[in-house]
């Protein structure tokens, strides 16, 4: 294999849970202070995913104290300890960008899906 | 003046580091370093030097002499020859002293030699980095050169005036760079930032000139 995919490779998480654009999710981060570490949970709504293989990135949007907060993570970077998925939504949109102009309870307004879809290649391993 | 390694550009990436910040990193593949002569002051080169041989290539296309070379030194066959001056003899490796990556420790600043990438005959804003001309508001003259001198005092144009020109594809040194990895087993170096030249572009990777590791 080439030596650089190699490299990114080794990189890569495995423990990702499967979420999607419209899910709501709690990101727990590690926030160092001075010498200690502590779990931060960041929670919001994927409104992106973009890039792929080690570059692959998410943004989370949230409503803190009235005010719009987004914050892209990469979806591998060790500061991230885990991401949570709470909610599954249900939108029409890769991108979810329109929510940025919506104020008050539509700003976050996103159906819930019934339930828990197939998991991405879970079909094919029943197959054989 | 201390021993260094030929390597072939790979190409770039990123990694984390142990603070789990992104550091963008240049490949370099320094598998198949050979020391081929140790030259001594007190022999009959004169000077002290170690020359080292990168890459294996087959044995046929080489000449008798370059043959006998490398049978000589007891090494396999190289593409690429470079020598590194070393200070005094005394500092001088044995010649069956092997060569890998872990020459570099992790941490250590490095300078790294290579050849640019060429760029063709261009214009004097992207050769010498000219601000140009007002793109609009009347202006006809967007990327041109400008002046290239004054009147009847001098009444000449001044050596070395900046024009366009070739460019690109020359030999430079990026110096002090940070080794962030360097993986013996694979052959690789990791280097933080970028390095001149094209992927599978031969450069040299040494301590770093002007950064001295400090005796422990």
């Amino acid at each position: 294999m080439n030596i650089i995919s190699k490299l990114e490779q080794e990189q890569l998480k495995t423990d990702i849970p499967e979420f999607r654009v419209g899910d709501s999710i709690k990101v727990h981060c590690r926030v160092v202070e001075g010498d200690k570490e502590r779990i931060q949970i960041y929670a919001g709504l994927v409104i992106a995913r973009k890039g792929s293989g080690l570059n692959a990135a998410y943004t989370v949007r949230k409503i803190s104290y009235g005010e719009g907060v987004e914050r892209v993570f990469p979806l591998h970077t060790p500061k991230v300890a885990k991401i949570e998925v709470v909610r599954f939504g249900k939108v029409r949109r890769a991108r979810l960008h329109y929510l940025r102009s919506r104020k008050g309870k539509e700003a976050v307004a996103v159906k819930e899906r019934p339930s828990i879809r197939p998991v991405k290649g879970a079909a094919a391993a029943v197959a054989p | 003046m201390s021993l260094g390694l030929i390597g072939k550009k790979l190409g770039m990436t990123q990694v984390y580091n142990e603070k789990g910040d992104a550091v963008s990193v240049t490949v370099v593949s320094v598998q198949g370093n050979a020391i081929v002569q140790v030259k001594t002051a007190a022999g009959k080169d004169g000077y002290s030097a170690v020359q080292v041989g990168f890459d294996d290539q087959k044995e046929h296309r080489l000449n008798k002499p370059l043959q006998g070379h490398f049978k000589k030194a007891g090494v396999s066959a190289k593409k690429v020859l470079k020598e590194f001056r070393i200070e005094s003899d005394e500092k001088l490796p044995s010649t069956d002293t092997s060569l890998s990556s872990d020459l570099f420790s992790i941490g250590q600043y490095v300078d790294v030699i290579g050849t640019t990438r060429g760029k063709g005959f261009q214009g004097a804003v992207k050769r010498h980095g000219f601000s140009g001309q007002m793109q609009s508001h009347g202006h006809m003259m967007h990327r041109r050169t400008g002046s290239i001198g004054c009147r009847s005092t001098p009444g000449l144009v001044w050596k070395g005036q900046k024009m366009p020109g070739h460019d690109g594809q020359v030999r430079r040194t990026t110096q002090n760079l940070v080794v962030v990895q360097s993986r013996p087993e694979e052959g690789l170096l990791l280097i933080k930032g970028a390095i001149p030249g094209s992927k599978g572009s031969v450069v040299i990777v040494r301590p770093a000139k002007k950064k001295p590791i400090k005796a422990a």
